[in-house]
């Protein structure tokens, strides 16, 4: 009994005890205080937090070993045993700084990324529907950044001294084939996808990651969304045509599917818009296409896209050989993409990213010469004119197999390595004007294995390292790419970055089937970048050399079609670029600014020699405005293109020599472009809106300026004719109606 | 004697599950009547996040600790100037009203704090994010009113987010003042299950539709 008593008051003797203090201070690894922190005594209410200075105190009443805890976002939690006498206790405490996505460097050099998710983004995803220049075009948009030419004449981006063919564009990992429609004579096609089925895209004008190839300049990197807000449908009319879908998602917001279809007959935009050329069949389009998505258990995801599209168009232009003869072009397309892909998580860091894709394109191409009354003529004498009558049938088709695996290290660190598959089987027939055919098949198959690792030294110090290795049928090489990236971050928050890596790419399709072994042509990258990012204001420079070996040079094939010959070819290109972004300065109004300087010269295909190509201008700039008055429930948007003028080239062959020669040489005039938008939505701010309206009015070239792409010779170089515009000006009205959602957020951003 | 020892033990058992108890609600109660003040200095705000957290900790199957923390720390990140800190404080209070959510789930004030947890997510950048965080805020606004119709809290929160919009995006005094005043009516009649139950924001209630006369 007694001994019981004794416990109790023993026990209770314990509470009432004298209180111990324990204080200290908290640093981070460098020795600076850090505020906020919170310390616990496991298991108690006892405790404090950390002042400005570091500092903490607190008094306890426990005794004995207790373990003190420390923990604060972005640090490693702390703990340590501490015995409570009657002592007080002091602590220094040093806590480790975690790497963290938020604090860490970015690594960007050479690309921007638009995203509304990504940190480091440059433009957002509805940036690229909502400036003026693009049209609504996906890769347009990325004609206001620096890096691009304002190329007019053919479509494709053309980065930094880069010919068209060596920028790729992949969907989800995939590269997409025939991104573009089928190439007219000097009119640029549009891309065939539409900008709302992407969330973010990495435009890289170089240095970029080993887990793509094939690309000597550019890759632009799309992918796809997920699952969507809600269900919804949407109509859409405008001068070029009608379109509409529906996008179902699943009660459980676990899948979702839609369709959609869309017409284009360019009947009445051309009404509207009078074009240069004589149109006896005038564009139209079917085009439709089918998704899926289903997210998983563990937050991965199955995702399904579907296209297929059907288009034809013809025109006569005059021909530049005789004032009394014209050129007819038609051409008929039909086109289908699949691409399905998995992504899930499987615990413990490990992550796969998996997928398929099958694609077929087929082209018919006639090519006439038409008289006055547009009667077909067959001019043998002198015999170039007879060539001018052909027929060209392509067939291709393409299949991709795609698996990465990343495993996440401790903090940010990864690697990724993977392996990809290409299939292409293209055949082509051209027929002349006397009926003779000739086929041709070119096949490949493409492997590829590439490794990277994102290694983060401290939140400021970071490095992407990693290799490529290829092997073609076509070239039957291996090649080894290797691609390294650093990038630093400064006390203010400003980055420094570096990136150099080697790129590789087999011969153009047209080139083929060549006439000798070939090796890859290959391209060294070197980037310089500087760059401050904050939430209103971007501003980036950048500084690049490229060294090009191995460019193919074409020769004339037995049956006189130009085919690559030899790797003999070379080049260069130097620049220094800025860009410059400010959503702060100006209430409401959103702006962003870029210059481009390139230095480049070449020597491929059938140049004489190194000569600055005909694609590439010494000064480009791009101003783009846009500003949402909300009272009016309007956005305008402004767009103003700049180059200075391009070379052109007339080359002639010279028999003595036994090559080519250049006959002619002039540089066309400064581009200039103006173009402008509005935004109307009149449902704007009505609560739950059935119907969601946003009006557009676009116009291109609003000042009419005079615009020369390059020049067209005739067959011995005495004349030539300036590439224009199609029309000098192109109005664009349309109205998209959605169903089932309020979309007045999409329309606020689509003019922020 | 062996029953005595027995009475003995039970009798100091209950003491001191009394005194657990007790200094419990105590200190939940210091704590609770110390957040009106801190909203002047967010780092008494953060303080007493982390007071709370602690309590919570301690406690493991208390979820009022963890619901304050969570208020706490989403309150804390409205005050936060650095809008690149904000997402990671947010993710904060998730982390903690997940573990209320795990002790006392389909609870309406639970869904409140979540409701808030999105705002201060689309408050980064608001036009940018409104569809993702501005939808997940909405519901969560509206499954708070289905578990509990007479809680006022929701309909506050609504009133609040209306008046701050403008009015071109359906937002203002005008569509405010009613969802506000019904609110008004839902506080005048709550009555909280206990001193340390959720009771607050009545006054900013009145403050608002003072504002909207």
């Amino acid at each position: 009994m007694r001994s019981v008593v004794t416990l109790i008051i023993l026990l209770l003797g314990i509470s009432a005890h004298a209180q111990v203090k324990v204080e200290g201070k908290i640093t981070d690894g460098k020795g600076k205080p850090v505020k906020g922190v919170s310390i616990t005594l496991r298991d108690t209410y006892d405790g404090a937090t950390t002042d400005s200075l570091g500092h903490f105190s607190f008094a306890t009443t426990e005794k004995g070993k207790k373990v003190l805890e420390t923990s604060i976002i972005g640090f490693k939690p702390f703990e340590q045993e501490i015995n409570l006498e009657s002592t007080p206790i002091i602590l220094n405490i040093a806590m480790k700084e975690l790497v963290t996505e938020l604090k860490a460097v970015v690594i960007s050099a050479g690309s921007f990324v638009a995203s509304d998710k990504n940190k480091g983004a440059v433009l957002s995803a509805l940036d690229i529907v909502t400036t003026p220049s693009a049209n609504g075009d996906v890769t347009s948009a990325f004609k206001s950044l620096p890096g691009t030419q304002q190329v007019g004449e053919s479509e494709g981006l053309f980065v930094r001294g880069g010919s068209a063919t060596e920028s790729k564009i992949y969907m989800d990992g995939n590269l997409v084939n025939n991104f573009f429609y089928s190439s007219t004579p000097g009119i640029a096609t549009r891309g065939r996808f539409n900008p709302f089925l992407f969330k973010g895209t990495i435009f890289s004008s170089g240095g970029y990651s080993a887990l793509y190839g094939q690309a000597l300049s550019s890759a632009l990197i799309l992918e796809s969304k997920d699952l969507p807000e809600r269900t919804q449908a949407d109509l859409g009319v405008s001068v070029i045509g009608i379109g509409g879908g529906i996008q179902q998602l699943a009660k459980n917001k676990k899948s979702s599917w839609g369709v959609s279809y869309n017409y284009a007959n360019l009947w009445l935009g051309f009404a509207i818009n009078k074009q240069k050329q004589d149109f006896f069949q005038i564009p139209v389009y079917h085009q439709g296409d089918a998704n899926f998505r289903i997210k998983t258990k563990n937050g991965g995801f199955i995702k399904y896209y579907g296209y297929m599209s059907s288009n034809k168009t013809g025109f006569r232009s005059p021909d530049i050989d005789s004032s009394l003869l014209k050129n007819a072009f038609a051409i008929e397309n039909f086109n289908t993409y699949q691409n399905i892909n998995w992504r899930e998580n499987f615990g413990t860091g490990w992550k796969i990213t998996t997928g398929i894709s099958y694609s077929t394109n087929k082209d018919d191409i006639n090519n006439e010469l038409q008289d006055a009354n547009n009667q077909k003529q067959t001019i043998t004498n002198p015999s170039f004119y007879a060539f001018k009558n052909f027929k060209l049938n392509n067939k291709a088709q393409y299949a991709q197999a795609r698996v990465v695996l990343d495993k996440k290290l401790n903090g940010l660190n990864v690697i990724r390595f993977g392996a990809d598959y290409f299939y292409s089987k293209e055949r082509s027939t051209y027929t002349l004007y006397n009926g003779t055919q000739f086929t041709e098949t070119v096949k490949d198959n493409l492997v590829s294995v590439f490794a990277e690792g994102d290694i983060f030294i401290t939140n400021s110090l970071a490095a992407k390292v990693g290799t490529r290795v290829e092997h073609s049928e076509i070239v039957n090489k291996w090649n080894i790419a290797p691609r390294l990236s650093i990038a630093y971050k400064f006390k203010d928050d400003s980055q420094a970055s570096f990136a150099y890596g080697l790129f590789y790419q087999n011969p153009e399709r047209k080139y083929l089937p060549a006439v000798a072994s070939l090796d890859y042509s290959r391209a060294a990258h070197y980037i310089l970048q500087y760059q401050k990012l904050t939430n209103s204001r971007t501003f980036r420079v950048e500084a690049f050399y490229k060294k090009y070996t191995d460019l193919y040079k074409t020769t004339a094939s037995p049956t006189g079609r130009e085919v690559a010959g030899n790797n003999n070819g070379f080049g260069h290109a130097t620049g220094l670029e800025f860009f410059f972004r400010d959503k702060k300065t100006f209430k409401n109004v959103d702006y962003w600014i870029s210059y481009s300087y390139l230095d480049t010269k070449r020597d491929f295909l059938n140049y004489p020699k190194a000569i600055t190509p005909s694609f590439a201008a010494s000064h480009t700039a791009a101003l783009v405005v846009k500003k949402f008055v909300t009272k009016w429930k309007t956005g305008f948007n402004l767009s103003y293109n700049f180059a200075t003028g391009r070379p052109y080239y007339y080359f002639t062959y010279d028999n003595l020599q036994n090559k080519y020669v250049i006959g002619d040489a002039g540089k066309t005039i400064n581009y200039n472009s103006m173009s402008f938008s509005v935004n109307y939505l009149p449902n704007l701010g009505k609560k739950d809106p059935k119907v969601f309206a946003v009006w557009v009015l676009g116009i291109n070239n609003v000042l009419g300026q005079n615009q020369v792409f390059n020049y067209n010779y005739n067959n011995d170089g005495s004349r030539k004719e300036a590439v224009t515009p199609p029309s000098k000006r192109f109005i664009f009205i349309g109205c998209f109606l959605s169903f089932g959602i309020d979309r007045t957020q999409d329309a606020i951003n689509n003019n922020l | 004697m062996k029953k005595l020892f027995l009475l003995a033990a039970v009798a100091f058992l209950t003491t001191a599950s009394l005194a657990q108890s007790e200094k419990f609600m105590a200190s939940m109660k210091a704590n609770i009547a110390a957040i009106d003040t801190s909203f002047k200095n967010p780092q008494n705000l953060l303080d007493l996040a982390n007071k709370f957290e602690r309590i919570a900790t301690a406690e493991k199957n208390q979820w009022l600790p963890y619901y304050y923390a969570a208020l706490c720390q989403v309150n804390y990140t409205y005050m936060e100037k650095d809008k690149t800190k904000v997402d990671a404080i947010a993710d904060k209070a998730t982390e903690l009203i997940d573990k209320a959510d795990a002790l006392n789930a389909n609870n309406s004030e639970i869904s409140c704090i979540k409701s808030m947890i999105a705002s201060a997510h689309m408050m980064v950048d608001p036009m940018q994010r409104y569809m993702e965080y501005g939808t997940e805020s909405q519901t969560h606004l509206e499954t708070a009113m289905q578990q509990d119709p007479a809680n006022p809290r929701p309909e506050y929160l609504k009133g609040q987010g209306l008046k701050y919009t403008p009015e071109q995006f359906g937002g203002g005094c005008a569509t405010a003042k009613p969802v506000l005043q019904s609110s008004l009516a839902k506080y005048n009649a709550f009555k909280p299950a206990s001193d340390i139950h959720p009771n607050w924001g009545k006054q900013r209630v009145e403050m608002l539709i003072g504002e909207c006369k």
